[in-house]
């Protein structure tokens, strides 16, 4: 990436920037593989509910670790962008993409409301700005005649991909979710490694300083928020589509909590930590869901576990190692 | 004792003044109706005993607070009611008494991001990191300018005290500030380190105005054309060194006790 920065002066030294190491790279290409053949060996639904909460997970991350907003309403993006593209889908026979892209879109407007009433405040009380705010959206679904209410949108049709790509084939719609997943992934990879990404990170490590060069640092957190809260609606729209149904427990305050939970155990500010924290939760729900032991008690204690033993969480723990250190792809100190 | 900054030319023009600066927290008041006038081209010193408001003035004069009374003019614009960013734009830039650098930033990206918005390339979300490149030759001068060239891949945390208020003085003539507000930028400082921002601070003030908050009398008297003197949130004296110097109501309040 950075191979070819300034070379005026001889000194071998670190290049700023970002660097991908060869054997990073293969980490990297392996994990896609892996991705890539997991059908032939797992439940495709269940491997697609898991890429859609891992983008959401990524996209939390994008506001919470390389911003350091903690946002308590993110459900809010999730769940609307899934009733947006179901009724989208359902209602107006749009067809998936086109859906979807209205989820996406419906969650930036959102974002941009939310955003703009809770970016001027700080730590606990931005957390619970987005938590009232997300709230009200809660009793707006519950209550508006589009979303059914108790029932949700039910019965969704995955269509015609492009009018051409049968979704209702499994395998083609875990494709399809696929290559939105790695391109959210690409999307993010793009924001953190840009000028505007630089910027943020100049404004989490020292606030003052970075308005004192001229920055309206009001300005760049609400442009983040907005960018995580478009991409949660990614990630949500596709999941209506993949479960074929919307409904209140997408846009509920739990969701907000699973999303941090998943990415605090993966790793704040890691690129793929979020996405281990997801699998992860998914997991677990998945496999206590049909055993006797209630699965929030388990998850409570996986994650007091996790917050005692790796506070960097999963991903952050194995960089700070030796071996993570040289397959790390991330710029990090 | 160093004789007082010779007086350049005769009275260069103001560009940031102060008039009946106040700030009022509850019943306290920080700063009561101080006027100043800095002036381009003059190394303006601002000292006073410890809760004098000398910080309390720089964050008014900057913005971080909003003023009770009185009103700021920089640049012949009234800035009384401008956001602290946009004060940052018209020209005016601080530092900060705590060494404000992004600590885990290297010292060339430092430099880099405060380079940024002036060359339009800050809100660009799709574009890779390396189009920051192009920033680079001017990043490098600045850092050949203070003397950081040699340190510039290395993380800002790791340098010595000194060297970051060196690089704080580079990131801010990185916006190529018209007015520079230098909170203590000797603190806790060294001699030899001393003698080198003195030497930067004098070459920066060649074309824009300096004004800075001070303990190292003989700094002052070094390298600053005009002094006041604050105490308790008031103006007690002013004037060039030696004639604040000399006064006697200076001498029992704030040098006195130096010469005691």
């Amino acid at each position: 990436m950075s191979h070819v920065a300034h070379s005026t002066n001889s000194k071998p030294a670190a290049e700023p920037g970002v660097k991908v190491t060869t054997s990073a790279t293969i980490f990297l290409l392996a994990g896609l593989a892996l991705l890539v053949v997991a059908p032939l060996f797992f439940y495709p639904i269940f491997l697609m509910k898991l890429l859609c909460f891992a983008l959401f997970a990524c996209a939390f991350n994008l506001l919470l670790g390389y911003t350091g907003l903690l946002s308590f309403g993110h459900a809010t993006f999730f769940g609307g962008a899934a009733y947006f593209t179901a009724h989208a889908v359902k209602v107006w026979g749009w067809t998936p993409e086109l859906g979807i892209l209205l989820g996406v879109a419906g969650a930036a407007g959102l974002g941009v409301v939310m955003g703009f009433v809770a970016i001027r405040r700080q730590g606990i009380y931005f957390a619970m700005i987005t938590l009232a705010l997300s709230q009200m959206f809660f009793f707006f679904c519950l209550q508006a005649g589009f979303t059914q209410g108790e029932d949700g949108i039910q019965q969704v049709p995955r269509g015609h991909l492009f009018g051409v790509i049968d979704l209702s084939v499994s395998t083609n719609m875990y494709y399809f979710v696929l290559s939105v997943f790695v391109i959210g992934l690409l999307l993010i990879w793009r924001f953190i490694n840009s000028p505007f990404g630089m910027i943020l990170k100049s404004i989490r490590e020292n606030e003052a300083r970075a308005t004192s060069l001229g920055y309206s640092v009001a300005r760049y957190k609400l442009g983040a928020f907005v960018m995580s809260a478009a991409l949660a609606g990614l990630a949500g729209g596709v999941k209506a589509l993949v479960f074929q149904f919307a409904t209140l427990t997408d846009v509920a305050w739990q969701m907000s909590g699973e999303v941090i939970l998943m990415t605090l155990l993966g790793g704040i500010g890691t690129l793929i930590g979020p996405i281990f924290g997801a699998g992860l939760v998914v997991t677990l729900q998945n496999y206590l869901a049909t055993s006797d032991f209630p699965v929030t008690i388990i998850t409570g204690v996986v994650f007091m576990v996790c917050v005692l033993l790796f506070r960097r969480g999963i991903v952050g723990e194995f960089y700070a190692s030796r071996l993570g250190r040289s397959l790390s792809f991330e710029h990090r100190h | 004792m160093a004789q007082a900054a010779v007086q350049t030319q005769n009275e260069p023009r103001v560009v940031l003044s102060a008039r009946g600066l106040t700030k009022i927290f509850g019943a306290f008041a920080a700063v009561k109706d101080v006027d100043l006038d800095v002036r381009h081209a003059q190394v303006h010193a601002l000292i006073g005993p410890n809760g004098a408001g000398k910080t309390t003035v720089f964050n008014l004069l900057t913005k971080f607070l909003q003023p009770s009374a009185g009103s700021i003019n920089l640049l012949g614009t009234d800035i009384t009611r401008t956001a602290p960013d946009k004060v940052a734009r018209r020209g005016l830039v601080r530092s900060f008494q705590i060494s404000a650098v992004f600590p885990h930033l290297t010292v060339l990206d430092n430099v880099r991001v405060a380079l940024q918005r002036p060359n339009n390339l800050a809100t660009q979300f799709w574009l890779p990191m390396a189009s920051l490149n192009r920033l680079n030759e001017r990043a490098e001068e600045l850092l050949t300018a203070v003397g950081l060239h040699n340190e510039r891949n290395a993380l800002a945390a790791d340098l010595s005290y000194g060297r970051k208020r060196v690089l704080e003085i580079a990131t801010t003539l990185a916006l190529d500030p018209k007015v520079l507000l230098l909170d203590e930028p000797m603190a806790g400082m060294g001699q030899e380190d001393i003698g080198n921002i003195s030497g930067i601070i004098r070459e920066v003030a060649r074309e824009r105005a300096v004004l800075m908050v001070e303990h190292n009398l003989s700094v002052v008297a070094d390298i600053c054309h005009h002094v006041t003197v604050l105490q308790r949130g008031e103006i007690l004296a002013e004037g060039d060194y030696a004639t604040v110097s000399q006064d006697p109501r200076v001498r029992t309040a704030y040098m006195g006790t130096e010469e005691a």
